[in-house]
C-alpha cells in the first residue's frame, strides 16, 4: 500500500512515498526513559495498563533500579467497571507517590492508549492535583501509541511545558532558546560556541530542573535541536516565539548550518562566526576523515523509528559518502525538515509511514550494506546476513555538534568493522 | 489503580506470544495499538532469536478509531494468512483493543479461512503473562488435540512433554535433560509442546500414553484437559534437584510401566558428593531467601535445605495461582510465605529475614546488590545473561550440578570466611572486603568504632519516642563487640539484640545484653 507522492513544495527533488500498514515502532511512552534523566526533579506517572509498565521496564532495562523517577498507575478491572472512581484512585496514587518522593517538583501524568480510549481526563486531573499537592506542579501529556510514535513522546512532553513557561518581558532583549533534550555535555559545548559568537542569553528547553525552565516571549528566537518537535514548535509560536529555520546539528555541516541560523538572527559578524566555529569544524573534519573510507559507497537502508532518519541520512550521504537505498521515517514535517530535504541527494527514496512486511521485502531485495532498524528487527536481519545498526542508540548517545561528529560516524561504522573482524 | 514501579510479569498477550513464538506453523494476529510491537524485542534481544516472532499486529492509531478498526483487523488477518500460510492461527486483543470491543474471534471467523482459527480471551486487566501462556496453550490443545490411534501393543511407551515456551528460564536446556532421562528409561517422546511443535503436532498429542508436565505455570491446564478428554495421566513431580529428579524418575517409570532402577542407580549427579565433601561444611545453616515463580521457588527451597544444608529464612512467589503450595512449604519451614508481585514488599521481606544468600529473579538480584548480599538468579523474569550460550539446565541430574555451582559460587569460600573471622583486625581481612572472586573494589576499613569513648556513659532512664516505642541506645563497648561478629550475621545479631532489649524494656544495650540475647536466641 505504498503511494508515490507528487513532489510537494519544499520537498526538493526527493522521491517521496507514503506507506500504510503494520508499523514496528515504539510508542511515545518510551521518551520517559531519557526525559527523566534530563529533568532531574520530575517524575513521570503513566496512567495505563500492565502493558505500559512492561514496555517501560523492557525499554529502560536495568535503569529502572537507579532510583526510578517513573512508574505506572495500572488501571484494573475495578476502575473499568466503575467500581472505583478513576479520579479518586489517581489522586490517591499521586499522593502516595509524592509522600514517598518529597524531592519531586514536577509530576507528569502521562496518558496511554487505555487512558485515552476510556477518555480519562488527565488535564483536569493535573489541575486538580496541582491545587491539592501544593509544592508540586502537575502537568499532563499523552505518550499513547495511538497518538505518538517514539520521540513524539518528548514533543508532547515539551509542548505540555510551554504554556507554563514564565513570560518574558515584552521589551526584553532577543534571547535564544534551544529546544529538544540534549546530553548535558552537548548543551555545554553549544553554550561555549554561542558565547564565542557573542550570543549571551541562551536557554534550553527542557531545563535540567523544574525551577529553571526558560522564559519565553515575543523576542524569543528558537532553534530546534531535534526534528520531532512539531507540537512544541506550535506551542512556542503561540507564545510569540519565532523559529529559526535550520538543518539539524548532526555532523559538521548540519552543526554549522544550525549555528549559522542563530548567527544570522543575532547579526553575528561573519568573522566572529568563523572564529567561533573554526576549531570545531577542523576537529570534526579530522575525526570524520577515517570514516570516509569505512562508510564511503556503503548502501544504507533506514527503517522508520525516530524522525532522525532524514538528518542522519543527509549526514551519511554528504559527510562520509554513503549511498541511500531508502530513508524510512514515521512522519515527515515538511517545513521543519525543509533545509535537510534540500541537502539530500537528488532522487533519494524517502518513505513516510510503514507497512512492515512490504518494507522488509524491499530491504531484502536491495541487500543494503547497512540497515538501520529497531531491536525487534536487528537480530532477525543479522541472521539473514544483513549488517544492522540498532537505531535506539542514536537517541541515547550524544551525537549532536562538532565534537560528536566522529562518534556519530563510529556508530554506523562499528557493525561493519565488527563483521570484518569476526572469523567464525 | 495500582502504583507499579516494576512488574514481575507482562500482560497476558505476552504469554500468548511466548506460546506462538515457541511453536512452528502457527501465526498470532493481535489487535493492538501502534507501539505494542515492543514485545518483539523481548524475543529477538533477551532470547536472541534469529527470527521475528510470528505475530502480526494491527497497530491501529487514533485516526483509525473514528473509522473501522474491525476492518483493519480483518485486513491484517487476511494478509497474515496469505503471506505466512500458517497451519493454524490464534487471534486476540491486547489491553487497548479489549476496550474498543471489536471481536477478533468473530471477525476472523467471518473471513472463513481454510485453517483453524482459535480465538483467545485474555482479560488484560485481571490476568498476567503466565496465565496468558497457560490459557493460550490450553485453548490450542483443546481446539486441536483429538483422539488418535494409540501405539501398537508391545512397542515402547510413548509420552508428550508439555510446558517449555519461548522466553522460558532455561527451558531449552531443561528439555534436553528431560529427554535424556526419558530416553534412558526407554520411553519415546511423541510431541514436545509448545516448544518446537506445529499445530499438526498438537493434533497427534493423543497418541501418547501420558504427559510429562515440566512447568505447571504454563502446562497444567492443558494437561488437565488431556486427562479429561483423552484419559492421559500426567506427572506432578518437578525434576529440580537430585531429590526432585529421583521422585520424577520414579513417577515417570510408574506411569510408563518401566523399571526406574537403571536410571536411579546410574551416575546421577555430582551434587550429593560435592555437598558431603568437607569443603561444604561451612554451608551448613546458611540463611537463604528464595523468591521466584512457584515451580522454581519450591524446587530451590528443597534443594537449598535438603541438598545443600542451608536454612530457609524466606520463601515467596509472585505467582498467585500457586500461592497455596508455596504457603504450605513455607509453613513446613516455620516461616511465612511472601506472596506478592510488588518488588518493594519482597525487598522489605528480604531485609527483615536478613539472609546470607538470596535466590530470586532479576529484581532480587538488584535488591541483593543494593543490600550488599550474595545472590543467584533461579527464576524468570531474567535479563539476557540468563539465556546463556552454554548448556545450563535447572532440571535433571545435570541441572542439580548446575544448581550446586550456582548456589555456592556467590558465597564467600569457606577458607576466606575463616580468615575473615580469625584475622579480623588484619588490614587484608576485614569486613569491608567482599568475596575475592566477585570483583568488588576494595573498601577502606571504617574506623568509627575506634573513635567512641571506651567507657559507658551513665545509664539513662528509658526514653520513648512519639509513637511510644522505646528508643534503644547501644553502649559503646557493646557496639564495638557487635562489630566483631562476622558481618554476614551482624544484622541479625543487631535486630535480635534490639528485640530482646525492647521486650525487656532495657534502656541501654550493654555487653551483657548482647550476650544474653545471643544465649536467648541461639544461632
Amino acid at each position: 500500500m505504498t503511494t508515490p507522492l507528487a513532489p510537494a513544495p519544499g520537498c526538493g527533488a526527493i522521491d517521496l512515498h507514503r506507506e500504510d500498514g503494520q508499523r514496528a515502532v515504539f510508542c511515545g511512552l518510551t521518551g520517559i526513559v531519557w526525559l527523566h534523566r534530563k529533568i532531574r526533579d520530575a517524575f513521570f506517572l503513566v496512567v495505563g495498563s500492565r502493558t505500559c509498565a512492561h514496555l517501560i521496564q523492557s525499554a529502560a532495562g536495568v535503569m529502572i533500579f537507579a532510583e526510578p523517577r517513573f512508574a505506572t498507575a495500572i488501571i484494573d478491572e475495578r476502575d473499568l467497571a466503575g467500581l472505583a472512581d478513576c479520579n479518586d484512585e489517581l489522586d490517591r496514587v499521586a499522593a502516595r507517590l509524592i509522600e514517598r518522593r518529597p524531592d519531586i517538583k514536577l509530576l507528569f501524568l502521562v496518558g496511554s492508549c487505555p487512558s485515552e480510549v476510556i477518555k480519562l481526563d488527565l488535564s483536569r486531573a493535573a489541575q486538580r492535583l496541582t491545587a491539592k499537592l501544593g509544592s508540586v506542579k502537575v502537568l499532563n501529556y499523552s505518550g499513547s501509541g495511538i497518538e505518538t510514535t517514539f520521540t513524539e513522546g518528548e514533543d508532547a512532553c515539551l509542548a505540555a511545558l510551554v504554556p507554563d513557561l514564565p513570560r518574558e518581558a515584552p521589551e526584553a532583549a532577543p534571547s535564544l532558546l534551544v529546544v529538544g533534550a540534549l546530553a548535558d555535555v552537548v548543551e555545554d559545548q553549544f553554550l561555549r560556541i554561542f558565547s564565542a559568537m557573542g550570543i549571551a542569553d541562551v536557554r534550553f528547553l527542557p531545563a535540567r530542573n523544574a525551577a529553571a525552565m526558560p522564559a519565553v516571549g515575543r523576542n524569543t528566537r528558537y532553534l530546534l535541536a531535534q526534528p520531532f518537535l512539531t507540537g512544541t514548535a506550535r506551542a512556542l509560536d503561540e507564545r510569540g516565539a519565532k523559529r529559526l529555520a535550520a538543518p539539524f546539528p548532526l555532523g559538521a555541516e548540519g552543526t554549522t548550518g544550525w549555528l549559522a541560523a542563530a548567527a544570522e538572527a543575532f547579526a553575528v559578524p561573519q568573522a566572529t562566526f568563523e572564529a567561533a566555529t573554526a576549531a570545531g569544524r577542523a576537529r570534526a573534519e579530522t575525526a570524520l576523515g577515517p570514516y570516509r573510507e569505512k562508510l564511503g559507497g556503503k548502501r544504507v537502508f533506514f527503517f522508520p523509528d525516530s524522525q532522525l532518519e532524514v538528518p542522519l541520512s543527509r549526514f551519511l550521504a554528504r559527510e562520509v559518502g554513503a549511498e541511500l537505498v531508502e530513508v524510512g521515517t514515521p512522519y515527515l514535517h515538511r517545513a521543519h525538515l525543509a533545509a535537510e530535504i534540500d541537502l539530500l541527494p537528488e532522487g533519494t527514496r524517502v518513505t513516510e509511514g510503514q507497512s512492515l512486511d512490504d518494507q522488509l521485502d524491499r530491504c531484502r531485495a536491495a541487500r543494503p550494506d547497512l540497515t538501520v532498524c529497531g531491536l525487534g528487527l536487528a537480530n532477525p536481519l543479522e541472521a539473514e546476513g544483513l549488517a544492522t545498526k540498532w537505531s535506539i542508540e542514536l537517541l541515547f548517545t550524544p551525537v549532536q555538534g562538532y565534537d560528536q561528529a566522529g562518534d556519530l560516524a563510529e556508530l554506523f561504522a562499528r557493525p561493519l568493522g565488527r563483521r570484518a573482524l569476526l572469523e567464525v | 489503580m495500582q502504583l507499579t514501579l516494576w512488574t514481575y510479569e507482562g500482560p497476558p498477550h505476552i504469554g500468548a506470544m511466548r506460546v506462538a513464538t515457541a511453536m512452528k506453523g502457527l501465526h498470532y494476529v493481535l489487535h493492538a495499538p501502534q507501539g505494542d510491537t515492543y514485545a518483539d524485542l523481548l524475543f529477538t534481544m533477551i532470547e536472541r532469536r534469529d527470527h521475528r516472532p510470528p505475530v502480526t499486529y494491527t497497530t491501529f492509531r487514533a485516526q483509525d478509531l473514528g473509522r473501522d478498526t474491525a476492518e483493519l483487523f480483518k485486513t491484517a488477518c487476511a494478509q497474515a494468512h496469505a503471506r505466512f500460510q500458517p497451519q493454524a492461527m490464534i487471534v486476540g486483543a491486547s489491553c487497548t483493543a479489549e476496550l474498543i470491543q471489536d471481536d477478533p474471534g468473530g471477525l476472523a471467523k467471518a473471513l472463513d479461512l481454510p485453517i483453524p482459527v482459535i480465538p483467545l480471551e485474555l482479560p488484560a486487566y485481571q490476568k498476567k503473562e503466565n496465565w496468558g501462556a497457560s490459557e493460550t496453550f490450553y485453548r490450542l490443545v483443546r481446539a486441536l488435540a483429538a483422539p488418535v490411534e494409540k501405539r501398537p501393543a508391545g512397542s515402547r511407551p510413548l509420552c508428550n512433554i508439555l510446558g517449555p515456551t519461548a522466553l522460558g528460564f532455561r527451558h531449552r536446556d531443561d528439555l534436553i535433560e528431560i529427554k535424556r532421562i526419558l530416553s534412558e528409561l526407554g520411553i519415546d517422546v511423541n510431541v514436545v509442546a509448545p516448544m518446537g511443535a506445529s499445530p499438526a503436532d498438537l493434533a497427534r498429542l493423543g497418541a501418547a500414553d501420558f504427559n510429562v508436565v515440566m512447568y505447571p505455570e504454563t502446562a497444567r491446564a492443558a494437561a488437565e484437559h488431556l486427562k479429561r478428554a483423552l484419559k492421559q495421566p500426567h506427572t506432578k513431580e518437578i525434576p529440580i534437584g537430585v531429590g526432585g529428579t529421583r521422585a520424577f524418575v520414579a513417577e515417570v517409570a510408574a506411569l510408563a510401566g518401566v523399571d526406574p532402577a537403571p536410571v536411579l542407580e546410574g551416575e546421577g549427579s555430582r551434587l550429593p558428593w560435592y555437598s558431603r565433601s568437607v569443603d561444604s561444611t561451612y554451608l551448613t545453616g546458611k540463611r537463604v531467601f528464595v523468591f521466584g515463580d512457584a515451580t522454581h521457588a519450591l524446587g530451590l527451597a528443597r534443594v537449598a535445605t535438603k541438598e545443600l544444608g542451608f536454612k530457609l529464612v524466606g520463601l515467596g512467589t509472585y505467582t498467585r495461582e500457586f500461592a497455596r503450595e508455596v504457603r504450605a512449604e513455607a509453613e513446613a519451614h516455620g516461616i511465612e510465605a511472601t506472596i506478592s508481585d510488588d518488588y518493594l514488599d519482597v525487598e522489605a521481606a528480604i531485609r527483615a529475614a536478613a539472609p546470607e544468600l538470596v535466590l530470586g529473579t532479576q529484581m532480587e538480584r538488584h535488591v541483593a546488590k543494593r543490600l550488599g548480599l550474595p545472590c543467584a538468579v533461579i527464576s524468570a523474569p531474567v535479563h539476557v545473561q540468563d539465556f546463556p550460550a552454554r548448556h545450563s539446565p535447572q532440571m535433571g541430574f545435570e541441572g542439580a550440578n548446575v544448581l550446586f555451582d550456582t548456589l555456592v559460587h556467590p558465597l564467600m569460600m569457606g577458607l576466606e570466611e575463616h580468615l575473615l573471622g580469625m584475622f579480623r583486625e588484619d588490614p587484608e581481612f576485614h569486613d569491608g572486603v567482599g568475596p575475592s572472586h566477585l570483583g568488588a573494589s576494595p573498601v577502606v576499613r571504617p574506623e568509627a568504632v575506634e573513635r567512641v569513648p571506651a567507657s559507658s556513659p551513665p545509664t539513662p532512664a528509658p526514653v520513648s519516642d512519639s509513637s511510644g516505642a522505646i528508643v534503644l541506645n547501644w553502649a559503646p563497648d557493646a557496639e564495638k563487640e557487635l562489630r566483631k561478629i562476622p558481618f554476614f550475621v551482624r544484622g541479625k545479631a543487631r535486630s535480635n539484640t534490639e528485640k530482646f532489649a525492647r521486650e525487656r524494656r532495657l534502656p541501654l544495650i550493654t555487653l551483657e545484653t548482647l550476650y544474653d540475647a545471643k544465649a536467648h536466641f541461639g544461632r
